[in-house]
């Protein structure tokens, strides 16, 4: 078992991110996975080993090691991996939710039952929300932790069983590109949703029976009997997703569009 | 027939004892389709908190834990039987096994649901409906297989249960001592013994205390609620739904 599973279940969610989530993802493979595997686990694999004290005091070293690194790096950048990686499920999770409430109704409720309206909105937002806080988290506690994130060369311990003792040591850091990522894609979706609300245009109640064939065949020639009336404009992606929404919610939507 | 059934999850056993992650995974997912949504959530849980944990750090932080181990003596023996002492069960071990034991339960519920398949095989195949499809029919939580998958979760409450409290009473505690004192035969007297990692041992104690707490509490809600669904069908309580579909969800 190794990092492969995370990586399925990642892949899996890539379909409902955004632009910059599927950037986020690529990142967090390509620099922090990948590196992870290949390079900080060869790095760190023999810390103990080769943490030499200057003195031969028995149980010295494994009270000084303890003192200087009680969780070592490569623990702490792996927790943060998972840790980090798993508020995406909360959005697999509701697009599983919507798919099952559409079996149990048994007719199309949703236009695209991946698109980043009314509920699933603020399960991404949350979900962005709880990766940054990991992310920021985890970066303190390192920071806190380890002094900064330079790794020293020399450390002096005098822990009980010790007299007065010198170490030697080396190491390296990445997180902050991932934090940004998560700040640009956070205002990019509410960008998004307010200049959905700000260019949405109302629909009369009585175009609101429409069935999927005829808004397809809208797109390609504009001159069905459909809504002759209506400008193409209308038939573009947002207002696709807005025609399903019911009656009664669409108040509810905007005041939270206002209130955003 | 039912035999090969029988062999196929004591096949998923023996994956799991060889430490074979991945192919306890493929088989606990097909059992997954006949859960609940907490049930799922559970799974997910499960693999990624724990199992995930326990394969990427925690065996690193275990691995050197005997060799690490010192003693403050140079008498050839004490530092093995002080080790035996004081540690009879490594945390990976027992953590391997509870998540093998945990698991267990799951296989149950396909056992039955295979049995369920074998036996109505011959009468669906009159009606023509097509193996495939036999194979893939979801079948409703109710009537033994209700109880089946009761019991299911039971055990898997028993089992958590059983082995935090098992760590908890042969370590003392969550958290690893720093230093410990051994006087057995043939350390000549009462000797100081330093553990390895301390910190990041009971760190990880902690974490996966923690997590297995969390499945606990999921299963606990996932009884509760077939129990509360059970007796609302059973009383004919059908409470009555307005078909409006929120579908701001």
């Amino acid at each position: 078992m190794n990092w492969g599973f995370l990586e399925n279940v990642l892949s899996g969610v890539n379909k409902y991110s955004t632009v910059i989530g599927r950037i986020w993802l690529s990142v967090v493979f390509l620099f922090r996975i990948l590196v992870y595997v290949a390079a900080a686990e060869q790095v760190w694999k023999d810390e103990q080993k080769d943490f030499v004290c200057n003195t031969r005091q028995p149980g010295c070293e494994n009270a000084c090691f303890d003192r200087s690194f009680p969780v070592s790096q490569v623990r702490l950048w792996a927790l943060q991996l998972i840790m980090v990686s798993t508020p995406s499920l909360l959005v697999a999770l509701h697009v599983a939710y919507r798919e099952n409430r559409e079996v149990r109704h048994k007719r199309k409720l949703y236009a695209d039952k991946g698109s980043l309206d009314g509920g699933l909105f603020c399960t991404y937002t949350v979900s962005l929300l709880f990766k940054t806080a990991f992310e920021v988290g985890f970066l303190l506690a390192f920071y806190f932790i380890y002094n900064g994130f330079e790794v020293p060369i020399l450390i002096r311990c005098s822990e009980s069983p010790c007299p007065n003792t010198i170490f030697l040591y080396i190491m390296g850091c990445t997180s902050i590109l991932c934090i940004a990522l998560n700040v640009i894609e956070f205002v990019y979706i509410l960008w998004k949703r307010l200049w959905k609300c700000v260019t949405r245009r109302y629909i009369p109640v009585e175009e609101r029976h429409w069935n999927t064939s005829c808004q397809l065949n809208v797109i390609k020639l504009p001159d069905l009997p459909c809504h002759p009336t209506e400008t193409p404009q209308l038939y573009s992606n947002h207002v696709h997703n807005f025609k399903s929404i019911a009656n009664t919610e669409q108040s509810l939507f905007l005041l939270m569009c206002m209130f955003i | 027939i039912p035999l090969t059934y029988f062999l196929w999850s004591t096949d998923a056993l023996l994956c799991a004892c060889r430490m074979s992650w991945p192919a306890l995974h493929t088989q606990l997912v097909g059992a997954n389709r006949h859960s609940t949504s907490l049930g799922k959530i559970w799974l997910s849980v499960l693999f990624i908190f724990r199992v995930m944990v326990l394969v990427v750090a925690a065996e690193s932080v275990w691995g050197d834990e005997q060799t690490d181990f010192t003693c403050n003596t140079l008498q050839p023996g004490c530092e093995n039987v002080c080790y035996d002492q004081f540690f009879p069960v490594s945390h990976i071990r027992l953590w391997c096994l509870q998540l093998l034991f945990v698991s267990t339960p799951t296989l149950l519920i396909t056992m039955h649901v295979a049995y369920r398949n074998h036996r109505d095989k011959k009468r669906l195949l009159q009606v023509s409906y097509k193996l495939e499809s036999l194979k893939k029919r979801k079948l409703p939580i109710a009537g033994p297989l209700w109880w089946t998958y009761a019991f299911s979760i039971l055990c898997r409450l028993l089992f958590e249960g059983g082995f935090m409290y098992a760590l908890y009473v042969l370590y003392d505690g969550f958290r690893m001592p720093r230093l410990v004192r051994c006087d057995q035969w043939p350390c000549p007297n009462l000797v100081d013994c330093f553990v390895s990692r301390p910190t990041e041992k009971t760190i990880f104690t902690v974490f996966m205390a923690t997590a297995s707490s969390l499945c606990m509490v999921l299963n606990m809600a996932e009884l509760t609620y077939l129990i509360a669904k059970s007796i609302q069908v059973s009383e004919g309580l059908h409470f009555y739904r307005p078909k409006q579909v929120h579908l701001m969800l």
